[in-house]
Parts: C-alpha cells; structure tokens; sequence
C-alpha cells in the first residue's frame, strides 16, 4: 500500500499532526496506532487540566483527545488500529517503507513519501535506577498504576509510597488518595520536584502528603510483596547520607522518576538522536535528519502539558504536507545550529534554516535547575538580542522563545543562536 | 498410589533428571516448592555453559561439566532452547600471574577441554577490542557457550512432562521417612509413597538429604548480584569474559547474554537467609567496579536491572552426585557453578542409576525432542506471515520491548507445565525482560493470564501466593 | 489579619503569591505575588472558598475490569472532595455511555452534575 503521510502513533501528538497534514491539503494520510483504540495515554489520563491553551476550557485526557479524535473521523483520515510497526527504512527512490504487522493484514508494508514520528514515551523503571532491594510485586512505574486503577478498576496497593515527583507521580498520590490508599510520603532525589506546580498544591497539599526533597528509596524489602523501602536523604551528588535512613512500611512503590522518548524505530530508520532529549534532532520544521521523516510530541522531547503536544504536533503535520506537496520553502542556506548556552538543557529545534520560517522561529527548552528571577537571554552571535526576566525558571517546565526571522536573516554567516539563563 | 520416584527440586538439575528418567518405564512426580520450574539458583545465574578449565581435574564438577558442556549443543537442537558457543576468555592483568594462566590451560587440557590457547594482550583485543588495555594474556577456550538458563530448564521439564512425569508445585517437602522398601515423602499438601527419591533441591538439599541420611551435609547459600544492560550495549564483547583470579579477588564475568543483552556478575557473599535474592548497594557498586578492570567502559547508564541468585555451596567444595548412604536415596546436591553447564550429564547419569535400582526398562515411545514457542520477535517476515495466518493472536503485540505477542504468551500458559504466574511468562516468553521491564505489558498480560486461567485478575501472582498485584478496592 | 502563602495554580507559571486576610472577609483579602488577574482571583477564591473539579471512576455494571471515568462538572467546595470521592465507590453506570452522559445530577448536594469522560464501548 502507498500513502502520503504515515502517522506512527495514534496518541495526542499523531492526531493532531494527521489533522493539520489534512487541512494543509494533503487527504492520503494513515495514521498507525498498536492500541485497539485512538487517544494514547490520554485514555487512562482521567483527570482535569488538558486543554487550556488549546480549547480554553479544562478538560479530563479522554475528553481531550475525544475532540481530536472527531476532527480525525470528520476528516475520514484512515487509521489502521492494533497496527504495530516493527520496522522503519528508507525506501530505494526515496520515501520511508514502513514495516507493520496486524492480525487483519498479517505482516504488511506502507509505502510512505513523509513520515510522522508520533510514538511518545516510556517510564523508566527501576531497573535502569538500579535501586537495590528485593523484587517483590508491588513495584509499579505510576503510569503502569494509573491504568490498573484508571482503565480496569484494580488496586495495586493500599500503603503506598512514591519515589519521584514528576506529574504522574503526583497525579497519582491524589489519584489512590481518592480511591482509599494512604499514600506515605513522596520522595524525589532532586532539592525540587519536576512536577507542575498546580499538581504539588492539588495532589500533595490538599490531602497533606508529605513531598521529601533530595530523598530517595535505598532499599525495597519483602520478598513476595513489598512490605517497606527505606528512603534516605542524599548529599549534593545525590549519594545517599549514611544515618538518615527512614523505613517506611507499604506494600507499594510507585515509581515517577521521568520519561524517556522511544525511539526504537526511529534508531531504525538512522535518524539522528540527541544525547539529551533521546529523540531526534531536528530543525525549525521538526524535520529530522532524514529528510521528509518529522518529529513531534513525546518522542521528539517530553512535554509537560499535552496543549503543548498538540501545538507542536500541529506543526510538524503542516510541514510534513509541505514536503509532500513540494511547497517546502527554499531554505536550503546553510542551516544555523542552536547552541545551549548557561542553564540550559535542550532546545528543540537543533538547527534552523531561516528561509523556511514564516515569520518566527519558535524555540522550546527546558533549563538543569531551579533559577529564581532570572533573565531567558537569546545570543544571535554575540549580540544579545533579547532578554526576559522571568520569576521562576524550573526544569519541570518547559520554556519558549519566539525570534524573528528577519533578526535571523540579518545574522552574519557562521555564527550561532544560543539561549542562556543569566541571573544577577 | 506408590510412584517409582520422587524428585525433589524443578531447577535445571531436577528438571534433567526428571527428563532424562523420563526415558525410562517410571512413574515420576517432581515436588517443587516454588510455584514454578525454574524459581530458585536456575533462574539467576550467569547462563554460562562453562568450557570445564577451571575444575579442579578428578572432581565431580571437572567430570561433569565437561561432559554437560559436550552434550549443550545437541540438547538445545533437541529441545529447541536458545545457545550459542561464544568462546571463553580468561584475562590476566600481571605478567606475574602469567604462570596462573598456564595452569589453567593444563587443568583444562587434563579435562579434556578442545582447543583451549594463550593468547597475548594485543591478540585478544583484535579480537574483543572493548578489552581494557590492561590486560597482558587470556586464555582463550573456543567450547565455552552461553544458554538461556530458562530456556533450558523449561524445555527439559516440558520435555519430560510430555514423556509421563507430573510435576506438582506449592508443595515443599516437609519430611521423608524411609519406609521398608521405599520411602513416604510428605509436603504440606500431602503424602507421596515411592520407591525412589532423587534429592535436587538446590540450597536446600542439606536439608532434604538430612531427613534421611545419618552423615549430615551442609550447604552454605552464597549470594551473587548481577547487572543485567541493554541490548544496544549487548555488543560490547561477543565472548565470555573472566578474569584471573588475582589480588583484588575472585573477579566478575562480563558476558553477552544469549538473547543479546550484557550480562556482569556475579558477586559472592555468603548468606544465613537461603532466600536473601535482594541486590545491594555494595554488592552492586563493587560488581561494575570490578567488572571496569576487564573493559575499557561499563555502560553504567544503560542498566536495565539487577538482581540476585543463591548458589549452593557444600562444605566439601564438590557436587555431591549418586546414591547416598540409604539406599534407593540419591543426591544431586552442592551444584553451584558449573551446575547448569553439568545439569545434562548429571541428570542422565542419576537417571541411569535409578533406572537400574529399579529394574526399568526404556520406553519404545519416548519423545525425544521438544518445539519451542514460536518466537515472533526473531520469526522472518514470511514465517510472522505464516504465524498470523495460522493464530491472529501472534499479531498482537504485548511486550513491544521484546516483541513478544498474545499468541506467545497463550502458548506459554497452555503448554505442558505452563505458566501460572507473570514471571512464568516473562521467563518462556521474554515479556516483560527488555528495557520497559514489564511496565508496559504488565497489565495486559496479567488479562490474559487471569482469562486463560479462568481465574480473577486479583488471583494472578507475579511468582506465587503472597505476591499477588492487585485488589479490589477496599473503600474509604 | 492572617496570612497564606499559596502557590497560584491558573497556569504553569506557578506564581508565589502571598494572601493576608480576614477570615470570613472576601474583601479584605490582600494579594501579592501575582503575575496577572487570575492569581489574585484564585487567591480570593482559595483563602474564602476553595473548590475542586473531583475526576475519578466507577463501575460499570455490565463489564468486568473495566471502570467508567467521571467528573464533576463544574468546580466544587474543597469540603466536599472526600464525599464525593466515597459516593463513587457506590455507584455504577451501564455500558454503553458516552463523554457528557450525566450519570448524577447534583452530586452530594454540590450543585454540579457528576458526568462522563470517556466512552464506555
């Protein structure tokens, strides 16, 4: 089979982008999702927050991405469900040949002009913390949680303790609170949560569970099912402090300790990664490496807000279908790389060709710390051409710069665009 | 009912003995503790077959070893279990321990190891060029393998459940009386007349052989911790690293894993608790530390997890193989390492021996061989066309770390001595072992295990009663 | 007068804000720390009469290990979370139902509908 686009993944991040590739005039697109059902994990998201940017109204995830989902089938935009792509090439003669397999169609190959790549994320288990302990049931990532209680109605414990403050984390000490579990302590390595602030004062503070900062599990004991951990206090390398050990009896332990993209496909394909983000590298149109194959969402750069997900999502549709329709601005200059300057993690994108933008470059990044009333300073070269002050800088949530593309254009050759935290 | 024989112990060595007796006109039933085969020292270990260098020549483990590595190849054809001869390196780090390395190629040579050469520094990192510079020689032994420790165990016990014996498990063996001619063996479950027991019950068999026998032994369970890495780092050396025992200890392997992950451990520490399988800071700071001197890099951030086996060490420092001192009472006791490399030759060696005790014949229609489930992950294009032809499940991806379908994981329930738990599953299918480990597929197979089971999804155990997942809700 | 810091939750921002007021006095709240018109109104609302949307599930009659999502419509008193949360654990929908089906009508006497949030197949 032949398409235009091919969407890898039927999360928030693909239906947004097959959406926009539609309206930009592109109607060939596929969208292939392994799930029997659109949305992602928005499915099991059941509580309120999505959807102030993007509809002004604060919606619960399904009902977020139902209205996504109405746009897809408004659109007639195929979509090929409990469809799992095992292989992502480069076609000979240019395209991508996308490899999936389905009980309907067996195993079967889409022949592909652009690609999305919309695959999202994955937790980290405890495995890659390498805690030590015992390996009991009773050991959940919070996302593995929140399905068993969000989607099947299960409980997977009743005392419960939580090592990492990110927002599932978070979301879920409210989440068993409300279902009965008394939820002990929440532990985060950091001296800061990476966890939205409304999440802290909605989740935490309002059933006062306590949040332990540079604190984290050094033991799991029980050898069928959990029956404590043993949180310590960690020193300014993160080393546990002998003498602080708390043993905490639970038969939980629920896991938030961050997000990865996955991009095993991508890998596949040969598109460039980046060591920090662990999605691809790619330019002001979420391009990657490989040309005609773009990037957004999660798998791109985790997000904290899925609006976020859908704005970039949006975009890299708009370009996918540019590419497809040869309406790729020219833009074939010299691309100039984005370099990350004082406090500053990532940027996405990597490299921008200003004769691509319209009239701005949108740059997202996260910063390393907490920075308290700093100034976002954009470098075109040496020259300083914008600076921001800001209340609070934290690396749970992602910032955004918008430069011009005319300051862009007038950047002499060679030089750089760097962003910077500076404080006083 | 009176059986022929009673084993005690489904690891890899009672999993043997019950397959290889299984050869014979016997009745058989294995009690195993655990809820599964394969649930203590058999599934945490280095999945090594040992090439048998390292033996001290005329022991129990240098016969056996040697004579299990032999047959390795031909049972995981047989039994279609994964296995691959990888070759061994041992690598000495000092000129002065050069005389060490030539020792162990002459005990290796009086065992009767094929092939086995000294290698120089700059041969051996030709060969393996993530190999610290350090290292001076190696002894290289060409018939060193790896194997999939579940693979092996679950086949023969597959293998010889087809071939008539029962396994029963829960059921840990409370006592055993010799009775005239026979013995009562009896669990918490029940009572088990027979006419023979075979004792393969790994850091316990001290104490079943205890129950019978007037001269005592004693095992010591000695703790090794492992870190287990991702595949993308599973290239990292393609043979079996040891090293030279040396100043700073016994040293740790640095190995590929059949299944292509990278496998370092173990460490050893000996422990009162024979069921202290937790990991430890130090046990796990000291193993990559030990193992950085073999490599010029350990891929400390790709870890995806680390766990713990208990070996059994006997005082005597020897397997213990044969009819003890009461009759119709066998051992297959003391099997530490090389014990999986040994399970085959020591379980067709007990199963001769029974056999004769017993007057038993050979069955005419004895299965030799044994298909594994298919594995989808691995399957051609055209044989995963055919598989989703043949059973649509095989195209519903559970596990998408190791692509591991529904399909597979049916199987691994139905199948004789099918799984029961998640760990079962994980351990015959692979769901659940890549770098996700189990968060994503988790759920999905605790729906299909509690489904084909005909049980409530609150009953499914990650490895028995007492490690349950999930509840109902208890209320406010 | 007391005072409250609270951290304001209208958006990512998560504006410190600083609320000095007499209890039972909507008018004599007093913020700082606010970025924009909403911190301050999110303050007043918080030290005189905080409210929550509840978001949780419930059973669904005809399915086994399946829950229906529901929230509350509208915003409701802090106060009532836990009433709520219990008044679940009681109830139960019948599959099918669909995002807005309103399964009860002023619950717990909060004046907000309790309804659905995703599709029950």
């Amino acid at each position: 089979m032949n398409t235009k686009i091919a969407i890898i993944g039927g999360g928030p991040a693909g239906l947004a982008a097959a959406v926009s590739a539609f309206d930009a005039g592109v109607k060939d697109v596929v969208i292939l999702e392994r799930d029997d059902k659109l949305g992602g994990i928005l499915n099991q998201c059941i509580h309120n927050g999505f959807g102030l940017h993007t509809f002004k109204e604060e919606l619960t995830g399904p009902e977020y991405a139902e209205r996504f989902i109405e746009k897809v089938r408004e659109r007639n935009i195929e979509c090929l469900l409990k469809t799992i792509v095992v292989d992502l090439s480069e076609a000979q003669g240019g395209g991508v040949t996308v490899t999936a397999m389905s009980a309907e169609k067996g195993m079967f190959e889409i022949q592909a002009e652009a690609v999305v790549l919309a695959m999202g994320c994955r937790e980290r288990p405890r495995g890659a913390l390498n805690t030590p302990g015992y390996r009991p049931a009773g050991i959940y990532s919070a996302g593995t949680a929140q399905r068993y209680v969000n989607i099947e109605g299960k409980m997977p414990g009743h005392e419960v303790v939580i090592l990492g403050s990110g927002d599932i984390g978070l979301i879920m000490a409210r989440r068993m609170t409300l279902e009965g579990a008394h939820v002990k302590a929440v532990a985060e390595l950091m001296p800061y949560s990476g966890g939205l602030k409304r999440n802290i004062v909605q989740c935490l503070d309002d059933f006062g569970i306590p949040l332990k900062l540079s604190t984290t599990v050094t033991d799991i004991k029980g050898k069928d099912r959990v029956e404590s951990v043993v949180l310590s206090k960690v020193d300014e390398k993160n080393n546990p402090i002998p003498g602080t050990e708390e043993e905490i009896p639970c038969d939980t332990l629920l896991l938030s300790c961050g997000l990865l993209p996955e991009n095993e496909l991508s890998s596949m394909l040969g598109v460039d990664l980046s060591p920090v983000t662990g999605g691809a590298r790619v330019d002001e149109s979420l391009e990657t490496s490989i040309s005609g194959v773009f990037a957004c969402g999660n798998v791109l750069h985790v997000h904290d807000l899925v609006d976020y997900v859908s704005g970039e999502a949006t975009e890299a549709g708009k370009h996918a279908a540019e590419y497809v329709l040869g309406k790729t601005p020219a833009g074939e200059e010299a691309a100039i790389a984005l370099e990350t300057g004082n406090g500053v993690r990532y940027t996405v994108p990597s490299f921008v060709r200003p004769g691509r933008l319209e009239n701005f470059l949108t740059v997202r990044f996260r910063v390393g710390n907490v920075y308290k009333n700093p100034e976002i300073c954009v470098y075109l070269g040496d020259k300083c051409l914008q600076r921001r002050k800001k209340q609070i800088c934290a690396p749970g949530e992602m910032e955004q710069v918008m430069i011009k593309k005319s300051d862009i254009e007038a950047m002499a050759p060679g030089e750089t665009i760097r962003i910077a935290i500076e404080t006083e | 009912m009176k059986r022929d024989v009673v084993i005690i112990g489904a690891g890899v060595v009672g999993s043997s003995i019950a397959r290889e007796l299984s050869r014979y006109n016997v009745d058989i039933c294995v009690l195993e503790k655990a809820s599964d085969v394969c649930e203590g020292t058999s599934k945490a270990n280095s999945g090594i077959v040992h090439a048998g260098f390292d033996a001290e020549p005329g022991t129990l483990k240098a016969r056996y070893n040697v004579a299990g590595s032999r047959k390795m190849e031909a049972l995981s054809r047989e039994l279609d279990f994964s296995y691959k001869r990888n070759g061994s390196l041992v690598l000495c780090f000092s000129k002065n321990d050069y005389p060490k390395l030539e020792e162990l190629k002459k005990r290796g040579e009086s065992n009767g190891v094929e092939g086995v050469t000294i290698l120089t520094g700059d041969e051996v990192r030709k060969m393996e060029p993530a190999i610290s510079d350090e290292v001076v020689a190696a002894l290289y032994a060409p018939t060193g393998a790896i194997v999939c420790p579940f693979g092996l165990t679950i086949a023969m016990a597959e293998n010889a459940a087809v071939n008539g014996a029962e396994f029963r498990f829960n059921e840990p063996v409370t006592g055993i009386k010799a009775d005239g001619d026979g013995f009562v063996v009896t669990t918490d479950k029940g009572a088990y007349e027979c006419k023979a027991v075979i004792n393969a019950a790994g850091v316990y068999a001290d104490a079943v052989h205890n129950m019978v026998c007037a001269d005592k032994i004693h095992i010591t369970a000695r703790k090794g911790e492992y870190c287990l890495y991702d595949k993308k780092v599973g290239g990292t050396v393609s043979s079996t690293i040891f090293q030279l025992p040396g100043a700073y200890g016994k040293g740790v392997l640095v190995t590929p894993t059949v299944h292509g992950n990278l496998l370092l451990g173990p460490t050893a520490t000996d422990t009162l608790d024979k069921e202290e399988v937790n990991t430890t800071k130090t046990g796990l700071d000291t193993l990559q530390a030990t193992a950085a001197k073999s490599i010029k890099a350990v891929p400390y951030r790709s870890v995806i997890t680390s766990f713990a086996g208990l070996r059994a060490h006997e005082d005597g420092g020897d397997f213990i193989v044969g009819e003890s001192s009461v009759k119709g009472f066998y051992d297959a006791a003391g099997i530490e390492s090389p014990g999986l490399s040994a399970a085959p030759a020591i379980g067709e060696f007990l199963a001769g021996e029974v056999a004769g005790y017993l007057g038993a014949t050979e069955k005419s229609d004895f299965k030799a061989t044994r298909k594994g489930i298919p594995n989808v992950a691995l399957a051609s294009k055209e044989e995963r066309d055919r598989l989703i032809k043949e059973n649509p499940l095989y195209a519903n991806v559970i596990c998408r770390c190791e692509l591991v379908t529904e399909g597979e994981i049916v199987d691994a329930i139905k199948r004789p001595v099918g799984a029961t738990t998640l760990d079962g599953v994980k351990r015959r299918t692979r769901a659940g072992m890549g770098r996700c480990q189990a968060g994503f597929c988790s759920p999905k197979t605790l729906e299909i295990l509690a489904r084909e089971l005909g049980t409530d999804i609150t009953k499914i155990t990650k490895h028995g009663e007492g490690s349950e997942f999930l509840s109902e809700h208890k209320g406010l | 007068m007391e005072t409250k810091n609270l951290t304001c939750i209208g958006c990512p921002m998560g504006c410190a804000l600083t609320v000095t007021y007499e209890p039972g006095n909507r008018d004599s709240v007093k913020v700082t720390g606010n970025t924009c018109k909403k911190g301050e109104l999110y303050a007043i609302d918080e030290v005189t009469n905080p409210t929550r949307i509840v978001t949780g599930t419930i059973r669904v009659s005809n399915r086994k290990n399946l829950v229906a999502a529901v929230k509350t419509k509208d915003v409701i008193p802090k106060s009532k979370i836990f009433d709520v949360a219990h008044e679940l654990m009681k109830i139960s929908v019948e599959a099918p139902a669909k995002i807005g089906d309103v399964v009860v009508a002023d619950i717990c006497g909060t004046g907000s509908d309790l309804i659905i949030t995703r599709n029950v197949e």
